[in-house]
């Protein structure tokens, strides 16, 4: 089991109005998982994604992500437990402009000490998976979006994290850059690599091997193939 | 660190315009501060090398009585004041910082006790040791020194300098001419002039008098033959080299010490030994210049702060506009500290860098100001130093608020998108 979720309850403040956008929220992720979370705009995709990746805290219910319990940790821990444990694809490739590709891969190796050199290397390597080895000083600009998406997931990659989360991964490219990209994870999830990825289109989510759908805050099992 | 220091100038090479407009206030401020720096030294430098002359660092230590120098020739011969050895003169020469020093006894102004034949002598009348010339910086111009004969068998010979030997013995060779010191013979031996190195150049300070003294002339005989002309045991003066300008002050007030310590006069009497150090009197004069030029700093601080201010500014505007950075590096697991650092490194290379630009432009108008105004300058190196450090602390102080701005950002408002 990587990631279990139990009773998870989110609220927003709206002004003085208190919204529950996640209520009671169950969920298991097991190793190798390849999972879809789909739901109209605004169900609280995101919300829940944001819990999963540590980057937010729930109102009330338990997380454990390895094993750890995660309530309760500091910011810190917080950041350590991301770096080590989830890999972000977001739905803008979110690179930094000012970096090369190589640069921008190997950014969390930085926050885990790791030399320049020994960065470089296995960020390198990563490009060179993700079908990007000769493009590794180009700087985003000059990289399709296809390619800045591509040079994102070998970000989330780099670290060889337990989880890899991605929140419409393919929102904001072309049919097939979109498809490439599908083809990446599909390939990766083959090597093993555990995945959860939000959409809220159906022929993306069909790639999945299972397929959650959240609405009104609730979750609920909707395809397994 | 080494990194974010050098992410930090790739930022700042990368929006030059806006870096350089930032620094600005930093660089006008560090800048001002500089010139005003060089010029205050400079002067000082100005007015100790017009003050003293190039070289010859003596300082002179005297009896004086409630403030004033005891003059001999107005005053009767004082209790409890010991005669000075050559031990004692040793020792004086031996002080750290010291390098020679001379005794001797002297009438800054006689009248009436000199004559060289109807032409009566009215200036200084020294006896002196076989140290006095060197010390001063006098050179035998013509004829001999003393020699230890001269002392040993108490020859009654005497040394002039240029101006006495023209006023007496105009036209003549004062070489051999006898002058009648206190109805005694004295043969005139040798005639001394000023070395070369010791030119003093002052043309304009009150200070000035000090060295003129020196015009109505000298005449000079053997210390030991001063009880035949005046009275025996009369107080000593020293004179005493100091190894460099800076030295004197300790150098003459040590000396002092030192010969006080051998003192038994009276309580009421107030006399002492003390230094008539010309350096005392520079540093009055720097101190007046000083004071005028800190105010002119204190204007130039207000520069600082304000592009302290600047830089708070900027700061901040820089952080609203990386909030997606900020963001992306907190998911990719950076900590606040990490975030903090980056951003005080940021702030501080900028200041930084505008305090090294600062320095540089205020050498520059340093070097204007000396061409245009004509006043000196003198870069100090510590003074840069400073200059450079406190924009570096500039940069940090007003660098900590927008860093923790930063470094509190929440990641998930930050890579929200609108
Ligand atoms: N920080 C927040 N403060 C207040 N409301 C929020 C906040 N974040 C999200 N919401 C609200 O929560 C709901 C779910 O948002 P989100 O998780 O982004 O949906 P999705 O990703 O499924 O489109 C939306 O109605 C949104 O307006
Ligand atoms: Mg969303």
């Amino acid at each position: 089991m990587i990631l279990e979720l139990r009773d998870i309850c989110k609220d927003y403040m709206r002004g003085k109005m208190v919204v529950p956008v996640l209520k009671d929220i169950d969920l298991t992720v097991s190793e190798g998982e390849y999972i879809a979370i789909m739901g109209p705009s605004g169900s609280g995709k995101t919300t829940l994604m944001n819990l999963i990746g540590c980057l937010d805290r729930p109102t009330s219910g338990t997380r454990i992500l390895r094993g750890e319990d995660l309530a309760g940790m500091d910011d810190n821990r917080m950041a350590d437990l991301r770096n080590r444990e989830i890999g972000f694809v977001f739905q803008n490739a979110e690179l930094l402009p000012g970096l090369s590709a190589v640069e921008n891969v190997a950014l969390p190796l930085v926050y885990r000490g790791i030399k320049k050199t020994q960065r470089r290397e296995m960020a390198k390597a990563m490009l060179e998976r993700v079908g990007l080895g000769d493009r590794l000083e180009f700087k985003p600009n000059q990289l399709s979006g296809g390619q800045c998406q591509r040079v994102a997931i070998a970000r989330a990659m780099v670290g060889s994290p337990s989880l890899l989360l991605a929140d419409e991964p393919t929102g904001a490219l072309d049919t097939q850059s979109g498809q490439q990209v599908m083809e990446l994870f599909r390939q990766l999830n083959e090597e093993g690599v555990t995945i959860i990825m939000i959409t809220h289109a159906p022929e993306v989510a069909c790639c999945a091997k299972k397929t959650y759908l959240i609405r009104d805050g609730q979750i609920q099992i909707g395809g397994q193939r | 660190m080494l990194e974010n220091i050098s992410l930090s100038i790739q930022g700042i090479w990368n929006h030059k315009l806006r870096s350089l407009l930032t620094m600005l206030g930093i660089i006008i401020g560090i800048a001002s501060i500089i010139a005003i720096v060089s010029t205050i030294k400079g002067t000082n430098e100005q007015i100790k090398e017009q003050l003293i002359g190039a070289g010859n660092n003596v300082v002179t230590v005297q009896l004086s009585q409630s403030g004033y120098p005891y003059e001999m020739q107005y005053n009767g011969i004082p209790e409890g004041v010991p005669v000075l050895t050559e031990e004692d003169r040793i020792h004086l020469a031996g002080l750290e910082g010291a390098q020679e020093a001379a005794l001797y006894t002297e009438r800054t102004y006689v009248d009436g006790l000199v004559y060289a034949g109807d032409i009566g002598f009215s200036g200084a009348l020294r006896g002196v040791d076989q140290h006095y010339f060197d010390v001063n910086g006098y050179q035998i111009y013509l004829g001999r020194d003393f020699t230890q004969q001269d002392y040993d068998r108490y020859q009654k010979v005497a040394i002039l300098d240029q101006n006495t030997a023209e006023s007496l013995f105009a036209g003549q060779n004062p070489l051999g001419q006898v002058l009648e010191i206190d109805t005694e013979p004295f043969t005139v031996i040798g005639v001394v002039s000023l070395s070369s190195s010791y030119e003093p150049n002052i043309s304009n300070y009150e200070e000035y008098a000090t060295f003129v003294g020196f015009d109505s002339g000298s005449v000079y005989i053997p210390s030991n033959l001063w009880p035949l002309v005046c009275q025996y045991d009369e107080p000593q003066k020293v004179d005493i080299q100091a190894v460099t300008t800076d030295d004197m002050t300790s150098v003459g007030k040590e000396s002092a010490d030192y010969i006080n310590a051998k003192l038994s006069v009276k309580e009421d009497s107030d006399l002492s030994y003390s230094s008539s150090d010309i350096m005392e009197r520079a540093e009055q004069l720097q101190q007046l210049a000083n004071a005028t030029n800190q105010q002119l700093i204190w204007i130039a601080s207000i520069s600082l702060l304000v592009g302290g201010i600047g830089v708070m500014n900027i700061m901040l505007v820089t952080v609203t506009e990386r909030t997606r950075e900020i963001g992306l590096k907190k998911a990719l697991g950076a900590r606040k500290g990490r975030i903090l650092w980056q951003f005080l490194t940021e702030a501080a290379v900028l200041t930084s860098l505008g305090g090294v630009i600062g320095v540089l432009a205020g050498i520059g108008m340093a070097q204007i100001v000396s061409r245009v105004a004509g006043s000196p300058t003198a870069i100090s190196g510590p003074a840069i130093l400073v200059a450079v450090l406190f924009s570096m602390l500039i940069g940090i102080l007003f660098g900590l608020m927008p860093a923790v701005k930063a470094s509190n950002l929440d990641p998930i408002n930050a890579l929200r998108r609108e």
